[in-house]
């Protein structure tokens, strides 16, 4: 089948898919969109979070012929160039990045978290945050780093 | 296959915590993992996997596979040109089963297609004929039954002799302590790529932990020589142990040179736990016995540990269990046995903290019994027989270097205790699921402390080469530096351009990929790159300053600072980049640390570690008694790094090491049922989320090795092991009930036959 869906701003169409591929699997490896992570293709991890018409999905959740004429937001759609998005800059500067494997889909749900609540409380960003598994961290420098996105969208 | 170009002063050499060189890269999600590896033309791999952990092969039908469109090659050890045989230590493993599989999930044939989903359905239509046999799965008794392999169910016996074995104590305690199977569970699974190369040989872009051991082992499979095997890092999604063994790395490359196509191999979460090796489950049997002070007499144990079908690193994993078997003490009297087995489990070999881990949470156990047993605090009696500076080893080895054991552990201790539990269930066992308002829910603090060595052991030759470039470009000296060692998300990237900035007083260093075009840097492993292939780095652009002093013609000592070269008064005596000109100047070095040697066979006396490591936790736990439900409220780590060269990255590691203990203590095992593995998937396998981890306090100590490259201690290893025990004792403080086993499950506290009691130690294995 044919599937259209616009990524990140663009429209994108993918020929041949076939009914069984996830909307991750055609963002990787049908359209060049491999910031997505592919840590479980279960909705276990997170790894693969993206916005589906503003609402942030695991992207392996979702056939790909749901996301037909819809949009899609990847962690690559976050940056205004080499502008890095506060959440980016954040986990960057306070050391939550290690493999990084875990890394955009919990960019992803920072970024969602802050736009329905500017001002979490920790344990606030604990339970948003907990569908999104990261081996490396331990996650005290992730919780760091969705502090500081906090305070820096506040404008200080 | 990123390149890594750092543009900043050198105010961010050793010492600082720059941001990664590949940091932003990953945050846009434009870091190119194994996963994301993609060609034109390439298909992609499958494998089938054996159903049964222990059977004979009676006869493979492949004609279902091949008939399918879009499959090109279907492959078993007969197409295997070379050796079918790989392993770290003993090459016991088929690259493709042979006429015997000895665990589910061992590989029998391969597939390429040209798309994942035809790949799969491939392997599906393949029919294999096996003759079920009788899995070995019990350690216990292993060594008595059929051999697996021809040299019997023994794969390493260690057997550790100091003191007198007839020692008696006024006080003895024993105990029967077991450690689950746990997995590495990176989150990036198993992947890479394969690409034929004109030559005949292959180019491998793989996520590994060391590329030259794959290398030799990709080589001798494919019956080619080892410049026709060049593999290059791909991104890794973390490793943690299980990158060391291979996993896709012949499998895709035989299928490209088969089909002359890029293969691509990338496991699903449920493949990925048959396609690593994880952490030994074990048995120990421990005595300890002690004086009325206090202080150990004599420590004996018997440690089983299970490999699984195939050796790995069981050899080094049992070496450690035992050389480490009486933890961070100084003990007068030891004896211990450890014994590693072949079963038909699956095959277990390196996981962050290596034989130290299972060792550990046996010994701590037995220290918090003993300090019952005596009535002493815990803390105490693990004080009045801490390890120090210039004691002596069970092995005989004396330490000689710091080994701030009781200063660790005082550190924990002194921390303030965290707050009660707010009135809020997130801050209560079962969080939001609801499941007490607070009654029933009992607060304990437990105590752990480990010892880790850092480093290949037992003469093994420990190297790592490193190539260091420096030149002019745009007026401005530039630095490259090449290694070969495998940037696993530790941060060595980031390292390895802080040593050059340091060393060589310049701002702009580039880390170039890793691969096996430069010499072997050893694993990125037993916590030893930051001192191996740091150490290497160091050496290779002291060579490199070396040559470029020799340019000046002045008196006195001269440095390299901010693109100068200064005198000791830090006066400019020439630009560098006036000096060099066109001139590149380039010096490789193959650099290792003191050199170790194999311990005794009888009495496993030996100077056999390079470096000691340790690191004290304090767990405090809130229990819900009545559902055995736990909730871990803050863990305290006291950490010796000799010096912190990146304090960031050493957080991380203390950090996600103690995550990764946590996870052990409370839930983190591979259910194993007659061979067979009963959870492999993130919903049943569980790892510690935002809500299981809690905050953790972090003292960082550095006093300084005088043999080591800057001073430094390994990081990674040590945060693992001491804060299971911690967390086992925390829960045992708040139940009463005796823990002899992780993970820790609701029916070991709900079910246990002593009823709970809030304020003492008991334990009832006896
Ligand atoms: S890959 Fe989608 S949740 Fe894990
Ligand atoms: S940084 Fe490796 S999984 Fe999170």
């Amino acid at each position: 089948m044919r599937v259209r869906i616009e990524v990140n701003g663009e429209q994108h169409v993918a020929d041949d898919v076939w009914e069984g591929e996830s909307l991750l699997y055609v963002l990787r490896e049908r359209l060049g969109l491999p910031g997505s992570k592919n840590a479980c293709e279960q909705g276990e991890c997170g790894s693969c979070t993206v916005y589906l018409d503003d609402v942030a999905v695991c992207a392996c959740l979702v056939a790909a012929g749901q996301a037909h004429d819809r949009r899609v937001r990847t962690v690559e759609g976050l940056a205004d160039g080499d502008r890095l998005d506060p959440v980016q800059e954040a986990y960057l500067v306070s050391g939550a990045v290690q493999c990084g494997f875990c890394t955009p889909g919990l960019i992803v749900a920072t970024h969602d978290l802050l736009r329905r609540n500017p001002h979490p409380s920790d344990p606030e960003i604990r339970e948003a945050l907990a569908g999104n598994l990261c081996r490396c961290t331990g996650y005290e420098k992730i919780l760091d780093a969705v502090r500081l996105a906090a305070s820096r969208s506040d404008g200080g | 296959m990123t390149s890594t170009t750092t543009d900043t002063n050198t105010s961010t050499g050793i010492g600082a915590s720059p941001v990664r060189p590949d940091g932003t890269l990953k945050v846009k999600g434009e870091f190119a993992y194994s996963s994301d590896l993609w060609a034109d033309d390439m298909l992609w791999g499958a494998t089938l996997r054996s159903p049964h952990p222990h059977a004979r092969i009676r006869g493979v039908d492949l004609t279902g596979a091949l008939k399918i469109a879009g499959v090109y090659a279907v492959l078993t050890h007969d197409d295997v040109p070379g050796v079918n045989r790989f392993g770290l230590e003993h090459p016991d493993q088929p690259v493709l089963a042979e006429d015997v599989v000895r665990y589910q999930g061992e590989p029998v044939a391969v597939v390429a297609a040209d798309h994942p989903e035809t790949a799969r359905r491939a392997v599906a239509a393949i029919t294999v004929d096996y003759e079920v046999l009788d899995p070995v799965t019990d350690p216990n008794t292993a060594a008595d039954r059929p051999p697996l392999h021809p040299g019997g169910n023994v794969v390493r016996h260690v057997r550790i002799r100091k003191g007198d074995p007839g020692a008696s104590a006024s006080t003895v305690v024993s105990g029967e302590y077991t450690v689950g199977m746990q997995d590495q569970a990176f989150l990036g699974p198993e992947s890479g790529m394969a690409v034929p190369a004109e030559d005949g040989g292959v180019d491998l872009f793989v996520a590994t932990q060391w590329l030259h051991v794959d290398q030799s082992q990709v080589a001798a499979a494919l019956g080619l020589p080892p410049e026709k095997v060049r593999i290059t890092l791909a991104g890794v999604g973390g490793a943690f142990g299980a990158r060391e063994d291979l996993s896709m790395q012949v499998h895709a490359s035989l299928l490209a040179l088969r089909t002359n196509r890029p293969v691509k191999f990338v496991y699903g979460r449920e493949e990925s736990f048959f396609g690593h090796v994880h952490r030994h489950p074990a048995i120990l049997r421990y005595e300890h016995g002690a004086d009325a002070d206090g202080r150990l007499v004599y420590v004996r144990a018997e440690i089983l540990l299970d490999g699984g079908a195939y050796a790995s690193s069981t050899s080094a994993v049992v070496a450690n269990a035992a050389t480490l078997g009486a933890g961070p003490y100084d003990v007068p009297n030891v004896h211990i046995d450890a014994i590693g087995l072949y079963t038909n489990n699956p095959p277990c070999g390196a996981m962050r903290g290596f034989g130290a881990v299972q060792a550990c949470f046996a010994y701590e156990s037995q220290m918090d019994k003993l300090a019952a047993a005596l009535d002493l605090d815990p803390v105490e009696l693990r004080v009045r027989n801490a390890l120090r500076e210039g004691a002596a080893m069970p092995t005989g080895q004396i330490i000689d270097s710091a080994a701030p054991v009781a200063e660790l552990l005082r550190l924990v201790r002194d921390r303030p205790l965290p707050a009660p539990a707010a009135d809020d269930p997130r801050e209560r066992p079962g969080g939001v699921a609801n499941t007490t308002h607070g009654e029933g829910v009992r607060r304990g603090v437990g105590y752990g402390v480990g010892i880790k060595n850092v480093g290949f052991s037992e003469g093994f030759d420990d190297y790592s080469t490193a190539s260091v470039r420096l030149w002019v470009s745009g007026g401005e000296p530039v630095v490259s530096v090449h290694t070969a060692a495998a940037e696993v998300g530790q941060g060595l990237v980031t390292l390895q351009a802080q040593i050059a900035r340091t060393e060589l007083g310049v701002r702009q260093v580039t880390v170039l990929p890793a691969d096996t075009s430069v010499g072997s840097a050893g694993s990125s492993s037993a916590s030893r790159q930051s001192y191996v292939t740091g150490g290497a780095v160091k050496a290779a652009c002291e060579a490199v300053r070396a040559e470029v002093l020799d340019l000046v013609d002045a008196p006195g000592e001269l440095y390299l600072n901010g693109g100068r070269v200064v005198d000791s008064a830090g006066a400019t005596v020439a630009e560098v980049a006036d000096l060099l000109g066109d001139r590149v100047v380039e010096q490789t070095v193959e650099w290792r640390h003191r050199p170790t040697e194999p311990i005794d066979p009888e009495t496993g006396q030996g100077r056999a570690h390079v470096q000691y490591a340790f690191a004290a936790h304090r767990a405090v736990v809130d229990v819900d008694t009545e559902l055995g439900l736990v909730r871990v409220v803050e863990l305290a780590c006291a950490q010796d790094v000799g010096r912190a060269l990146n304090p960031q990255a050493v957080l991380g590691q203390i950090h996600g090491g103690s995550a990764q203990g946590l996870g052990l203590a409370v839930m983190e095992e591979i259910l194993v049922v007659d061979g067979k593995v009963r959870n492999p998937s993130f919903t049943d396998y569980l790892i510690p989320t935002t809500l299981d981890t809690p905050p953790m306090a972090v003292d960082v100590l550095e006093l300084a090795d005088p043999h080591a490259p800057y001073g430094l201690r390994g990081v990674g290893e040590p945060p693992t092991i001491s804060v299971t025990p911690a967390v086992v004792a925390a829960i045992r403080a708040a139940t009463g009930v005796a823990l002899t086993r992780v993970p820790v499950r609701p029916e070991h506290l709900v079910l246990a036959e002593s009823p709970p009691h809030a304020d003492t130690l008991v334990d009832d294995t006896e």
